[in-house]
């Protein structure tokens, strides 16, 4: 932690070796509700691994799935090796860190992180050296007598995440655990995760609907929607080559053209809706039924007609300052284009509202995507 | 062509419960089958059963309709109810009125009146209103020097009225306030903003809005007044229902059916009563107050106007307390008759109650603290049950625990005689006469508030803080044993006082179930004492006792509520 650093004796009480964690074929419904569909997941020792979705896409189903609070209907859940779907909660080790903290109103801090401890038989010696190492780490030591009451929210925090970790489990899993802190502890508190993930060598997964919060701590994302998971990989790589539209709309802005794909003799153009016709690279693949997506950064702007071919020209209907960027909206063809030129301290603003421009797609940057889940 | 499947994954098999949560629910169910539902059931089977032959008849109620008696009975209790329902209306109109629509002083000791009913049970101030209000009381002995003329509060069923309305007012004024607190400002301002004010929009706005709270409150009123036994026993009035269901199963026997049809019509009032409740509340629910500022505006009073509310507050204010005072000054008087005041005053008779009738305060200390204990026990783990599992029908549970509220205390007393009496133990006694099933009866007449108490202490628990636990290692009974019970302890912990004090001074019940006086409770001694002109010093003293214990029962119980809030409040 940035402000408690963590003593290596103490991350060393605690540390475990790392397993991995396959979800393999997991089906639930509620009624006729079908909420997991055929969700698989190759989870790495050792990985910080994220499920993003926005609300209602089954991430924290799944992820109460995995700590035994939701039986699937078929499919099972492999930790180290070992199946734990008939397992109840309280024999699966893994540990969950709630949204809401879940801490117990009438004990006091070292006994809501003891509680484990002593649930598993553990001497009272080593429960006494464990939960200081574990208060600790996260750099409340000093405030183990006080009730959760007295302590505020980010501290609240750290005492259920203490109290997970304190019991070694094998898998350390936090539902979106930065949603009750305000913006700046948000930031503050996901590098904590990231630093005491890294040190514990802890599996952990870590889910959000804040593709940004995915992106800063995760080693890799399962982007999930409507039960289904969408695509799985870096932050880079769903970012550049996301799978599918909902991807790439959801992780970030992104342009898409409708249209079709004309195909004369050997030469192969893309034409929107609006007419826009744009030259297709030779080697590209494309699915059936593509649709150009480009990202606002790729286009660029210039008062003159640009050399290349698939240049086109619009007026500028909107201008949205977004501090390193200014991100203009373009009337082409009856389609509003999303551009972003960056922003130069002092430069005087080239555009503005009303103004004819040329916005130039080159196609190399350009993505084909097939339709959107 | 081509065939679509859409395969539906077989679908794991799902255990409802745990071993230890099904036998859970089949204890408790045994429970309230064997001491609720059973003798409930028995006494309506009786009731419809030729007496002999066992075959099914309706000719015991066509002889309680064609006998004068019962139908003067019944329609004396209709009558009573009814105008007690009335004259406690009148009480708490106005102070409602003023509460919510004035800046007023004395909004406070309005509320604390509220406590009033909870602290002093109706028969106990009964003598002592008799003997205010009486034809020879001190008010109409003042009234007859002065005036020359005297008002006839306590004669026959007036006197059963008065009493009724004095004690039953508050929870008509309760559940008027809290209707009238939860309307929010905005829809009287939205009356104004379109051109509605003063009594016109009292009439069409606010009126509309409070009245399924006060329908609650009233048809509560007029149950509890049908079904009392004991008030007018004490003021000697018997021609109501109730006293002569008492009467004929006491005087004549168990086996006249009779007692058990006064005893089917006592439940099925009671049952009419409750859903009228339920219909005015149903889809009604009116409060609003979560979005804009809460309850309606209030404005100051113009002087005459304090007057007037200073008067009519202090006028219910005096009527309360006459009981108390009338208890006290009665408990304490050496003569008191034909004179306003007792000729002089003597602590004799909280001797003679300290010495030879302790047997009843410890009697009375055994039994509440043993009902309540099980009033929270049951309770808690059919919330629990209700809450926190998916046991097939766990709600049956609830519902049969809850359908005690509409079984009047003389009715559970006849069916646990019928039910229990012919079980003989061992040496031959028969089991009804056990002080153990007095006991009970006692904890399921207050089982449905218990449960509400432990219901509400459950729900307030969010279940996450279970999931940690069981995510933590705990299973499910160490998960209730450290969790939620100690989370549930102040609800626990009310709920057991509230049960306790109102055990502590149940009579209807009692009177039916009572067998010998070494085992009779302090509500029971208390009625005996009142029989004579020379037992009410000792049956005041009683009373006085009975009053000050569920006085610090009642304050016990709202000091762990506060207290529980104010250390478990600020977590979520």
């Amino acid at each position: 932690m940035n402000a408690h650093a963590i003593t290596d004796d103490a991350a060393a009480v605690l540390h475990t070796a790392a397993v991995d964690l396959h979800i393999e074929g997991v089906n639930l419904s509620y009624g006729s509700n079908h909420v997991l569909k055929n969700v698989s997941l190759d989870i790495k020792p050792g990985e910080f691994f994220a499920f993003l979705g926005p609300s209602g896409c089954g991430k924290t189903t799944l992820l109460r799935l995995i700590a035994g609070f939701n039986t699937a209907d078929s499919g099972r859940v492999v930790v180290g090796g070992r199946d734990i779907s008939d397992l109840p909660p309280w024999k699966r080790d893994v540990g969950l860190v709630f949204q809401s903290y879940a801490l117990w109103p009438h004990m006091s801090v070292a006994r809501n992180v003891a509680f484990g401890l002593e649930e598993r038989g553990v001497k009272r010696a080593e429960i006494q050296r464990r939960v200081a190492a574990a208060l600790e780490i996260v750099g409340l030591g000093h405030l183990a007598e006080r009730r959760p009451s007295q302590l505020s929210g980010g501290q609240q925090q750290r005492v259920a995440l203490a109290r997970t970790v304190v019991i070694e489990p094998k898998v350390l899993l936090l539902d979106e655990p930065l949603s009750n802190l305000d913006a700046k502890m948000r930031v503050q508190v996901r590098r904590e995760l990231r630093d005491l993930q890294q040190r514990l060598g802890l599996t952990t997964i870590f889910v959000t609907h804040d593709q940004e919060e995915a992106n800063t701590v995760c080693d890799r994302i399962a982007v999930m929607n409507d039960g289904v998971v969408q695509q799985v990989g870096t932050p880079v790589e769903l970012y550049e080559r996301p799978a599918n539209l909902f991807v790439a709309t959801f992780l970030g802005t992104a342009n898409v053209l409708e249209g079709k794909v004309v195909t004369s003799g050997s030469d192969r153009h893309f034409e929107s809706l609006g007419g826009l016709r744009i030259d297709i690279a030779r080697d590209a693949v494309l699915p059936a039924e593509a649709r150009l997506v480009f990202r606002p950064q790729v286009a660029k702007l210039s008062k003159e007609k640009p050399a290349s071919a698939s240049a086109f020209e619009g007026e500028i209907m909107r201008r949205e300052f977004l501090g390193s960027v200014i991100r203009f909206g373009i009337l082409i063809a009856g389609q509003e284009i999303t551009v972003d030129e960056v922003f130069h301290p002092g430069a005087r603003e080239p555009h503005a509202i009303g103004d004819r421009v040329w916005v130039e797609i080159p196609a190399s940057s350009a993505l084909w995507l097939g339709p959107g889940t | 062509m081509s065939l679509a499947f859409t395969q539906a994954p077989a679908r794991r098999w799902r255990v409802p419960g745990t071993t230890g949560q099904i036998a859970l629910a089949l204890g408790l169910a045994a429970f309230l089958l064997a001491f609720l539902l059973v003798p409930v059931g028995s006494v309506i089977y009786v009731a419809f059963t030729e007496k002999g032959s066992g075959s099914f008849t309706l000719i015991n109620f066509a002889d309680f309709f064609r006998t004068d008696l019962f139908m003067r009975s019944f329609w004396n209790s209709a009558y009573v109810s009814a105008m007690t329902v009335v004259l406690a209306s009148l009480f708490a109109l106005p102070l409602a009125y003023i509460t919510t629509r004035f800046e007023f002083r004395g909004a406070l000791i309005i509320q604390t009146l509220g406590f009033v009913p909870l602290i002093m049970p109706p028969f106990v101030g009964a003598v002592a209103m008799q003997l205010l209000f009486g034809r020879n009381g001190s008010v109409n002995l003042l009234l007859n020097e002065y005036f020359g003329f005297r008002i006839p509060f306590m004669e026959g069923l007036n006197g059963v009225i008065f009493v009724q309305a004095i004690h039953y007012f508050p929870f008509i004024l309760i559940n008027l306030s809290a209707a009238l607190r939860n309307i929010d400002r905005s829809m009287e301002e939205a009356a104004q903003n379109l051109g509605s004010s003063g009594m016109r929009m009292f009439r069409r706005i606010v009126l509309p809005l409070a009245m399924p709270g006060y329908v609650a409150g009233a048809s509560l009123v007029f149950v509890k007044v049908f079904d009392d036994l004991a008030t007018p026993l004490l003021l000697n009035v018997k021609d109501m229902l109730a006293p002569q269901a008492y009467l004929r199963v006491t005087s004549i026997g168990l086996t006249d059916p009779m007692g058990y049809v006064i005893a089917v019509v006592l439940i099925v009032v009671s049952v009419l009563a409750m859903w009228v409740s339920a219909l005015a509340l149903r889809g009604r629910d009116y409060a609003t107050t979560q979005r804009g500022g809460g309850g309606l505006a209030k404005r100051t009073m113009r002087p005459w106007e304090q007057v007037v509310a200073y008067g009519v507050v202090g006028l219910i204010l005096a009527l309360v307390l006459a009981p108390h005072l009338g208890l006290l000054l009665l408990s304490f008087a050496t003569i008191w008759s034909f004179s306003p005041l007792p000729d002089g005053f003597t602590v004799a008779h909280y001797a003679r109650v300290f010495g030879e009738s302790s047997v009843y305060i410890k009697n009375t200390l055994i039994y509440a603290s043993i009902a309540g204990l099980i009033d929270v026990v049951v309770g808690t783990a059919i919330a629990y049950l209700v809450l926190r599992t998916k046991l097939i029908g766990r709600h049956w549970l609830d519902w049969a625990a809850t359908a005690a509220l509409a079984v009047p205390g003389v009715v559970l007393g006849i069916g646990y005689l019928r039910t229990f009496y012919d079980i003989r133990l061992p040496d031959g006694t028969p089991l009804a006469t056990m002080w153990i099933v007095l006991v009970i009866a006692l904890a399921i007449r207050r089982l449905p508030y218990a449960l509400r108490a432990c219901y509400a202490a459950l729900q307030q628990i969010s279940v996450s803080l279970e999931e940690a636990a069981e995510n933590l290692g705990a299973t499910k009974p160490r998960t209730v044993r450290r969790i939620v019970v100690p989370l549930m302890m102040g609800g626990i912990l009310a709920g057991f006082v509230t049960s306790f004090a109102t055990a502590a001074v149940e009579l209807s019940a009692t009177l039916m179930l009572v067998q010998s006086n070494a085992d009779a409770p302090l509500a029971y001694g208390l009625y005996v004492f009142m029989q004579s002109a020379a037992g009410r010093g000792p049956g005041a003293a009683l009373g006085v006792i009975a009053v000050v214990l569920v006085a610090a029962c009642t304050l016990l119980s709202q000091y762990i509520i506060d207290r529980n809030q104010k250390t478990t409040g600020a977590a979520r």
